[in-house]
């Protein structure tokens, strides 16, 4: 099979997984953004998403995304290692226009699932595992979300913990979609000698836009956080 | 002004492809700046021979620019601290009085040393051999201006032809992958109507021979882009991706 055992078909396969989770993340932030605008809006959401069969399943999909994405990213990163060779070279010098990033794929995404598995437990967990499982996981009613949020980023000094941690959690997202979206629509062949630069700005914008507003919820609780402390 | 410095070479010495490899440090004295970097290796290759010593084995040919053979990894570079040339166009005016410069072999799993500098690339050959080639009937030469191509599209077929299979993308690629050279290999055939009819078969072949050969998976860092001795562009490995997606969805 192309898609596992040629160079390409994997990066083929990276590019795709890693564009879906990009459409989700959008789509998620935007529901997010919900929150600071109406809570009774936000809960609204939850309420639509919680443990409806097609949220089940848009689960589903997005868990054997992230596998996917991150199994191939282990395996190609094994045999890019390994194409290198044993002898490492005494000196690297500095080569123009290598962005920082994407010699550190695999490091922000470790970070990236790493705050993912943290994240599952502060809101999946307590909100669609507690109503699939009917089990009580956390201190509120699983459908609102927005009593969760506020009480994650606002309770004093874990809240404003939580905030800080979440915002390196989306500066590494940052990083790794600001390389990952021009890279995968390189891979895809989308790209020319023309559109290379239009590209890299897109790719930023889009990695800005999915960041964006999960860092305006985090920034807000922040801010009714310390306004609390106050 | 070019001057007369004295310098320091770290060399990497390795008798064979199953010996093991080591660095050693050789001092030159009094080298003209307006020597070119083989020019200095010639150099300290002869005071070695004078000491009685077994000289540097490293590739060289043309020593213009346009063979491919010269391929050192010079201070953290392949083809030295430069852009856009290799090392027999790298002088010493590049470095200074008291410097000392690291030379390392291209180290990649596809490209095995021979001995000291010199590495084994037939690899490239190899990938050469599956594809990137036009086949035609013997017979009545055609006339070249029977097929009109337009301007930007010979030139842009001609900066990927330009490509002279150096090895410098996959030595300084962290990924240790050739797609760089590939991707020009099959573009600037993939361009032009002559290379058109076969263009499917040859991203194929080409590929699969670069993956048997044990290259890396491209992750478009762009270091090969960068050290590229003929500035091949990025944007070739777009068309490859591209020309092999579609040969395959369309199988």
């Amino acid at each position: 099979m192309w898609l596992k055992d040629s160079s390409i078909g994997r990066k083929f396969v990276m590019s795709l997984t890693g564009l879906a989770l990009v459409l989700f993340l959008l789509f998620h932030g935007c529901m997010n953004l919900a929150v600071v605008f109406s809570e009774d809006a936000y809960n609204m959401i939850c309420h639509l998403l919680g443990a409806n069969w097609y949220a089940l399943i848009g689960t589903l999909g997005l868990a054997f995304l992230v596998l996917v994405h991150f199994s191939y990213a282990l395996i190609l990163t094994i045999q890019n290692r390994a194409a290198r060779g044993n002898d490492r070279y005494a000196v690297t010098g500095k080569k123009d226009g290598v962005e920082w990033e994407s010699e550190n794929m695999l490091v922000l995404g470790a970070i990236v699932i790493g705050f993912l598995v943290l994240h599952l437990y502060n809101f999946w967990f307590k909100m669609q595992f507690a109503e699939i499982s009917g089990l009580e996981t956390g201190a509120f009613d699983p459908q609102n979300g927005a009593a969760y949020v506020k009480a994650l980023f606002t309770t004093p000094v874990s809240g404003q913990i939580y905030c800080v941690l979440y915002l390196i959690w989306l500066c590494a997202l940052w990083f790794h979609l600001n390389h990952g979206v021009w890279s995968a629509l390189h891979t895809l062949g989308w790209n020319n000698l023309i559109w290379m630069k239009r590209i890299k700005v897109i790719g930023c914008v889009v990695a800005t836009l999915a960041v964006l507003p999960f860092a305006v919820v985090v920034l807000y609780y922040l801010g009714v956080g310390i306004g609390m402390l106050c | 002004m070019d001057q007369y410095i004295d310098i320091k070479v770290r060399v990497w010495r390795q008798a064979g492809p199953k010996a093991q490899g080591y660095f050693e440090t050789y001092e030159l004295k009094h080298i003209f700046q307006g020597a070119s970097f083989l020019e200095m290796i010639d150099i300290l290759n002869e005071q070695l021979i004078s000491e009685h010593k077994d000289p540097i084995a490293f590739d060289h040919d043309c020593r213009e620019g346009i063979c491919g053979m010269c391929s050192m990894y010079v201070n953290g570079h392949p083809h030295g601290p430069d852009s856009a040339i290799t090392t027999c166009q790298l002088h010493m005016r590049k470095f200074h009085d008291g410097e000392t410069i690291t030379v390392e072999p291209w180290r990649s799993r596809a490209f095995p040393v021979i001995k000291d500098l010199m590495v084994d690339r037939q690899a490239y050959d190899k990938i050469m051999q599956a594809g990137g080639f036009v086949s035609v009937n013997t017979g009545g030469v055609p006339d070249a201006n029977a097929i009109a191509i337009p301007k930007p599209v010979a030139d842009e077929a001609m900066d990927a032809a330009s490509c002279i299979g150096c090895g410098a993308c996959a030595a300084a690629c962290k990924n240790g992958s050739a797609m760089l050279f590939v991707s020009a290999k099959v573009s600037q055939l993939a361009l032009l109507p002559q290379g058109k009819v076969e263009a499917a078969r040859r991203a194929k072949a080409m590929v699969a021979k670069m993956d048997e050969l044990g290259f890396g998976n491209c992750t478009n860092t762009g270091a090969c882009d960068a050290e590229c001795p003929k500035s091949v562009s990025l944007a070739n490995i777009a068309r490859l991706n591209r020309e092999f997606l579609c040969a395959k969805f369309s199988d």
